[in-house]
């Protein structure tokens, strides 16, 4: 075909563009996904029987805040990654900012607590199964983000992925965080950035796969 | 002096693609011509040691930046969005060929790919008619229709039978399936 040609059959494509595609399109992504991922959290676990009164605790927030912001930092990064030629710059830092916050109140949780309780601070009860938890509410949220990545124009696969998985895994956590009868920062440093880990790690490594056009 | 024909290039490209967005079929096919130019030129030299496949190249990138025109907001210069589809497409391609390290020229200068324009296309060698003869009868036949006989969308809806919307879905439908199949045969 000449490219002559070629340029005048795009030119009868006059079906009108979206504005803002990248940003509708992971929003669209998140409000599929996470209705299923409350579901899944409310069939196979359950929200905590004392809701109501862990609500007045800060602590109760913070578990729930920590992994919404990091979700939505994510948004922010992953609607840029999905555009062609835009730079990323700091909004990286969004990112891994509430992670190395949680990280710094935990070590000083640890740092404050007598020796002997440390372990239990950071292993809570539900160390078995909170990072896998928040892996499996986390999926329909990654397939709905990854479906919305696959119509937009990624030109960094793996990283792409992996910021996928960081949003995926966000979310998925604050949903988590309803259920989760933990209330210490050690715990929540370790094993909800463990459970958000393993979108990330997964969306990375699949990434290149999927996401390629 | 080349500076100032690059933020010409840039105005000018941007002003029409932008019109095309909104529906502005004329601004848009001069727009992508347009493209086409700097593409060729900006492709042709980094692909020297692959004269063929340049025109090839020009078309997958032409096809690239249409089913992707929607990943574009225009607070962004237009250089860094082309620039950064056809240098994707670029490097997809000669990591094919396995030879990325030999490239010379230095990927990095957004600017670089309005700076030259080509309007002499080689021939391309991907037989992109018979890769359209494959897609299914809804999008080849409104295809077919405007591509080879020149309709426009009211007519190709006269001839086939389809609605007008039918056949500008069936067109839109059919250019990302394409895109989906040059990308399967490589």
């Amino acid at each position: 075909m000449k490219t002559d040609d070629l340029v005048n059959l795009l030119a009868a494509d006059t079906l009108p563009v979206q504005r803002r595609a990248a940003r509708r399109r992971l929003a669209l992504a998140l409000v599929a996904g996470l209705p299923l991922a409350a579901a899944i959290m409310l069939l196979d676990y359950g929200v905590r029987r004392d809701i109501a009164q862990a609500m007045l605790l800060p602590m109760f927030w913070m578990k729930l805040l920590f992994p919404a912001l990091l979700g939505a930092a994510a948004f922010v990064v992953l609607q840029r990654l999905a555009r062609p030629g835009v730079r990323v710059g700091a909004s990286w830092l969004g990112i891994a900012l509430p992670v190395l916050l949680l990280w710094l109140m935990a070590a000083m949780a640890l740092a404050n607590a007598p020796q002997e309780t440390r372990a239990a601070l950071v292993m809570g009860q539900t160390w078995r199964t909170c990072s896998a938890s928040i892996a499996w509410i986390s999926l329909p949220l990654f397939i709905a983000t990854f479906v919305a990545l696959r119509h937009l124009a990624p030109t960094r696969p793996a990283l792409a992925g992996a910021c996928a998985g960081a949003m995926a895994g966000g979310a998925g956590a604050a949903v988590y965080a309803l259920h989760c009868p933990e209330l210490q920062a050690p715990f929540l440093a370790v094993w909800y950035v463990l459970g958000i880990a393993i979108p990330v790690l997964a969306g990375a490594l699949i990434g290149p796969r999927l996401l390629r056009w | 002096m080349r500076m100032r024909v690059e933020t010409d290039a840039e105005t000018e490209l941007r002003a029409l693609f932008l019109r095309g967005l909104d529906g502005d079929a004329m601004a848009y096919r001069a727009f992508l011509l347009r493209l086409g130019g700097h593409l060729r030129a900006f492709l042709a030299r980094r692909l020297f040691g692959w004269p063929d496949d340049v025109e090839d190249l020009v078309q997958e990138c032409l096809l690239a930046m249409h089913n992707h025109r929607h990943t574009y907001q225009p607070e962004q210069p237009l250089t860094a969005w082309a620039h950064a589809i056809a240098r994707h497409k670029l490097i997809d391609l000669l990591r094919s060929k396995s030879v990325r390290e030999a490239l010379h020229d230095p990927l990095e200068d957004e600017a670089a790919l309005f700076a030259v324009s080509e309007t002499d296309a080689g021939d391309a060698r991907r037989d992109l008619d018979g890769l359209l003869e494959t897609l299914p009868d809804k999008q080849r036949e409104p295809i077919r229709c405007v591509k080879l006989l020149g309709l426009s969308v009211a007519e190709t809806a006269q001839r086939t039978g389809l609605s007008e919307s039918a056949v500008k879905v069936g067109i839109h439908r059919g250019l990302k399936a394409l895109a989906a199949r040059v990308r399967t045969v490589k």
